[in-house]
């Protein structure tokens, strides 16, 4: 039992005066991710419509080609970035207990840090190994 | 984590007891309303309750108050009104958080459910306890703030359309019947200002003559405060008063972005 005002525990440690970064990133991420994600589902399908088209050579051929690097680049980013806040937000939501709390956040991050890495040395990787620009 | 079953001690027990209704009666309602003594000891449980509805008034506050007066008066719940303007008798009725008062009962189709706000502390049966929200609504410094001097002689002028702006958003009367519904608020109404508290704000944010604008901004601006909001819409669902709190905070929002980004 606490004898602090009831007002002093809402106003606790005051505004953080932050938060318009994380829910503007959120919303931006949404909108690139609309065209890259269309992009990308059109280009695997087109991909999957002719024989041996998602063999690993010619998904390698496709991910050297032309722009599709970059735009892979963009997509994986957009992605990790999006989700990694998104996830942070369920975190804060629902896990309360102080330490399961930071581990939780902690883990989150570093993980969507080392998928993002991954995938954009793979994407680069593959780019810069592959046939002809 | 946050608590999705309720601690044992405050497991309901559905088979509470049974109040028939009065011999002769032929069209007969039951309603079933949550009943918690904190003088007992025991597990809050359900009541049944049948009501005569030819000798009841229309509205569920009317069975209320005939069970209180007829048949148990230990039965608690608080109101004062009856007319939908004091806040007072904010339950849930039926699933959704409204105010008995207002509530018909030809409107609910089986048993009448009475609960209590959701998600608060039961101090009995249907009253809960509402400090922690009140001192949210005070957090946010619901009164005018101004550095301009008022004139001695007249009121501070607005014009109508800025009068319109907070026409919506003062006619809250504070029932939390909003705050209450939202899962946001569940988890998090320690950090979470809650519906009703963000619409008080963004009534004195939007008001003409304050000047306190972004000293009120400065001070939502917080990850729990207002973004914990996540649009679920469940407060301008529950407004008796068909308010749309949601919007407003969407609207405080927008305003964070506009400072900052754009």
């Amino acid at each position: 039992m606490s004898l602090r005002s009831p007002l002093a525990s809402v106003l606790g440690r005051g505004s953080a005066k932050s938060g318009v970064s994380h829910w503007w990133s959120q919303r931006l991420t949404a909108v690139a991710l609309v065209p890259l994600t269309v992009w990308f589902v059109v280009q695997l399908a087109g991909l999957a419509s002719v024989p041996a088209g998602l063999g690993l050579e010619s998904v390698r051929a496709w991910v050297a080609s032309g722009l599709t690097p970059v735009l892979l680049v963009l997509l994986i980013g957009a992605l990790a970035w999006h989700s990694a806040l998104g996830v942070q937000v369920v975190l804060e939501d629902y896990v309360h207990a102080k330490g399961l709390k930071l581990a939780a956040l902690l883990a989150s991050t570093l993980l969507h840090a080392l998928l993002a890495v991954a995938g954009v040395y793979a994407v680069l990787r593959i780019a810069f190994t592959t046939g002809s620009f | 984590m946050a608590e999705f079953r309720l601690p044992p001690n405050s497991r309901i027990n559905r088979e509470g007891k049974v109040h028939e209704a009065p011999a002769g009666a032929t069209n007969v309602r039951a309603f079933k309303i949550y009943r918690y003594d904190p003088d007992g000891g025991a597990n809050p449980r359900v009541d049944t309750y049948k009501v005569d509805m030819d000798d009841c008034g229309p509205m569920v506050l009317d069975a209320l108050i005939k069970i209180k007066n007829e048949v148990d008066p230990s039965l608690s719940f608080r109101r004062s009104c009856r007319e939908g303007i004091c806040g007072s008798c904010a339950m849930n009725i039926d699933g959704a958080n409204t105010l008995a008062c207002t509530m018909s009962c030809v409107d609910v189709k089986a048993d009448v459910k009475i609960y209590p706000l959701p998600h608060m502390p039961v101090v009995k049966d249907l009253v809960t306890d509402l400090t922690q929200f009140y001192a949210q609504y005070a957090s946010v410094k619901p009164w005018l703030q101004s550095r301009t001097p008022a004139q001695p002689d007249r009121e501070r002028l607005q014009s109508p359309e800025d009068q319109e702006k907070i026409d919506g958003p003062s006619a809250c009367i504070l029932c939390a019947c909003c705050s209450t519904s939202c899962p946001s608020y569940w988890w998090n109404g320690d950090r979470y200002l809650g519906p009703a508290a963000l619409l008080a704000a963004y009534r004195w944010i939007v008001d003409s003559r304050d000047d306190a604008t972004g000293e009120r901004l400065d001070a939502l601006q917080d990850p729990f405060r207002l973004y914990r909001c996540h649009t679920i819409m469940n407060c301008t669902e529950a407004c008796p008063k068909d308010l749309n709190p949601a919007k407003a905070i969407a609207e405080v929002k927008k305003m964070m972005v506009e400072r900052e980004h754009l």
